[in-house]
């Protein structure tokens, strides 16, 4: 038997209607293996903000989630147009979201900075029309 | 199981001797709570949070909801009858508040009092309560039982949201209570029974799950007072020359729809929204658990469909109750009841002060019922066997193994207390490569089913 397990989500582009599946089965995961409730919550929180930025920017994405005793790691890496600026990304309310995916209660600008607060270590790495890859980490001991 | 201790009493007791193991209680259970094992049906009690969708669908009767022997209100000189709005919302409007109360007085009461009193001062309470918790959003009703539980178990993260208040039951019940102290009564001899119209307000008041004690002294179920009203209505009983009705101090439109959906909601200031039915339930808070809606300030979240109107002991239709009660309400607002009037000599509001004082409850626990095991390694090689058992089910959910779900039974091989060849294609599979015999095969499903079911009708 494993320390450690791994698991892998599909993420498809534009389609919201599907936008926070691989959260809620990252948090099922969590809530079977006994992780702190609030652990799971502010994990839950930064992977679905990071899930709705890929369906809401990127053609597709994939999520690979790795968990073992002492953190979760969630990586999502997308094929889209990439992030020019992350600083300015990063800033609060800043949003390039089109008033459609406003409309639909998406895209206020707030998904990153959302993710920092929550995240125990937040990695973007970006290259212009390729695509974005995001490394969230939660440390489930004492934080690293 | 016996890997946690008991963390909740239940109302709702399975009968073995009644029950004919037709697994239709499992295969509606919102927590599955339910296995099929010798052909009768178990419950885990850590997982079942009393909301009685198995009582409803059960079709021999072989679920029962516990109450008090109706006798008990005899060992007290006051028998207090508590009663909740939606039990004169059981009969056709023909019969009266009146009736149903000289029929309660008739058999003993010698009090009646409205639960739904209880609400005027909850209200407030409620109001002070969340506008000193800004930060804590959506804070939830803890006016259903069931959905108290149900946060316990499946959405732990939210039991600090929960408003932790006395339910208007207990304010109602508490201010009886006292009104007859002060009245001169001997606490001793005050007996407060309450009519209830669900299985979890029993369970909630046989052991509370925030407050250690509670005012009420037992619990009849709703459907026996209305088969003793309805009958004496259908004998010719009118009420009105045996009786003396006590002066009950009328209630206020929005007090009266307090049980209904919405009932608390559009009371409440800010957003608010009101879901009813368990599995709605479920679905809801499981998109406030991801924080995609997050602007939400109060939550009133109900078991059963249609609310209060709609208990697994009520009697009549559930629309045609709410339909009652809503009607109730309107006249009683045309009435200008809602301009409060005074016709009584007492009120709750006399008592207002001193109950306000005494509404905390203890905390409310986070109870999870889906850890694997308290030990994260552990639980993660649990979870690596449930993967693995998962590969050889068919996910086909037919429930054959006396488990819910293929998950179901594959969660239950891995905490040992199932194991994969319960399963009916695993069966055939084993039988195919010659790992089971056919009489091992049967044997096999006679352990969960029961041998009867397999008996040959021809003999």
């Amino acid at each position: 038997m494993d320390n450690q397990m791994q698991f892998e989500y599909n993420v498809e582009g534009g389609n919201f209607t599907r936008a926070g599946y691989a959260s809620s089965q990252i948090k099922k995961i969590l809530k079977q293996l006994n992780v702190d409730i609030a652990i799971i919550k502010r994990t839950v929180v930064a992977a679905y903000e990071a899930e709705v930025n890929v369906v809401a920017h990127a053609y597709s994405g994939t999520i690979y989630v790795d968990i073992d005793t002492e953190a979760v790691k969630i990586k999502l890496v997308d094929e889209g147009p990439g992030i020019p600026d992350i600083d300015q990304a990063m800033e609060e309310g800043y949003s390039t979201a089109s008033s459609q995916v406003r409309e639909m209660g998406f895209g206020a600008g707030m998904g990153l900075p959302n993710m920092k607060k929550n995240a125990d270590k937040l990695e973007i790495s970006s290259e212009v029309e390729k695509g974005t890859t995001v490394e969230i980490t939660m440390f489930l001991n004492d934080k690293g | 199981m016996t890997m946690h201790g008991k963390y909740f009493h239940h109302a709702l007791k399975f009968r073995k001797d009644v029950c004919i193991g037709c697994s239709h209680c499992m295969n509606v259970c919102p927590t599955q709570a339910i296995r099929i094992h010798g052909g009768k049906a178990e419950l885990t009690d850590n997982r079942c949070v009393d909301c009685g969708k198995c009582y409803l669908v059960c079709p021999v009767g072989a679920i029962i909801v516990e109450q008090d022997d109706f006798s008990r209100i005899f060992e007290y000189e006051h028998r207090v009858a508590l009663i909740p709005s939606v039990l004169p919302g059981q009969f056709p409007e023909s019969v009266s508040v009146r009736q149903i109360c000289s029929v309660l007085l008739e058999m003993g009461f010698t009090d009646i009092f409205e639960v739904e009193h209880g609400t005027r001062i909850l209200k407030d309470a409620m109001k002070v309560y969340m506008n000193e918790r800004k930060d804590t959003r959506p804070l939830i009703s803890t006016f259903c039982p069931a959905i108290v539980r149900l946060i316990q178990v499946k959405f732990p993260n939210y039991t600090n949201n929960l408003i932790h208040l006395k339910a208007a039951l207990d304010i109602a019940a508490q201010y009886y209570q006292k009104k007859l102290i002060d009245q001169g009564a001997d606490p001793d001899q005050i007996g407060i029974f309450y009519i209830t119209p669900c299985a979890a307000k029993i369970a909630a008041i046989k052991s509370p799950v925030g407050d250690e004690h509670s005012a009420i002294t037992g619990v009849i179920n709703m459907d026996f007072i209305y088969n003793k009203v309805y009958t004496s209505v259908k004998q010719g009983f009118s009420g009105k020359k045996t009786c003396t009705i006590p002066q009950m101090q009328p209630l206020q439109p929005e007090e009266m729809l307090w049980t209904l959906t919405e009932g608390e909601s559009s009371q409440i200031s800010g957003r608010a929204l009101a879901i009813d039915e368990i599995n709605n339930v479920i679905e809801f808070m499981e998109k406030i658990e991801n924080e995609e809606i997050n602007d939400i300030d109060f939550l009133e979240l109900r078991a059963c469909d249609q609310s209060c109107a709609g208990g697994i002991l009520t009697s009549g239709n559930r629309f045609f109750a709410a339909e009652r009660l809503r009607n109730n309400a309107r006249k009683a607002r045309k009435q200008g009841q809602d301009v409060f009037v005074r016709e009584s000599p007492e009120s709750i509001d006399d008592y207002a002060a001193e109950l306000k004082k005494d509404l905390g409850v203890n905390k409310i626990l986070p109870r999870s019922m889906d850890k694997l095991d308290e030990d994260m390694t552990r639980a993660m090689h649990k979870m690596q066997k449930v993967q693995e058992i998962m590969k050889t089910l068919p996910y086909v959910d037919c429930g054959l193994c006396g488990s819910p779900t293929c998950n179901a039974l594959a969660e239950d091989i891995a905490q040992g207390e199932a194991t994969v060849d319960q399963c009916i294609f695993v069966q055939k599979k084993y039988e195919q490569s010659g790992k089971l015999t056919p009489k091992e095969s049967m044997e096999k499903m006679q352990k969960i089913w029961g041998r009867e079911k397999f008996q040959d009708s021809d003999n």
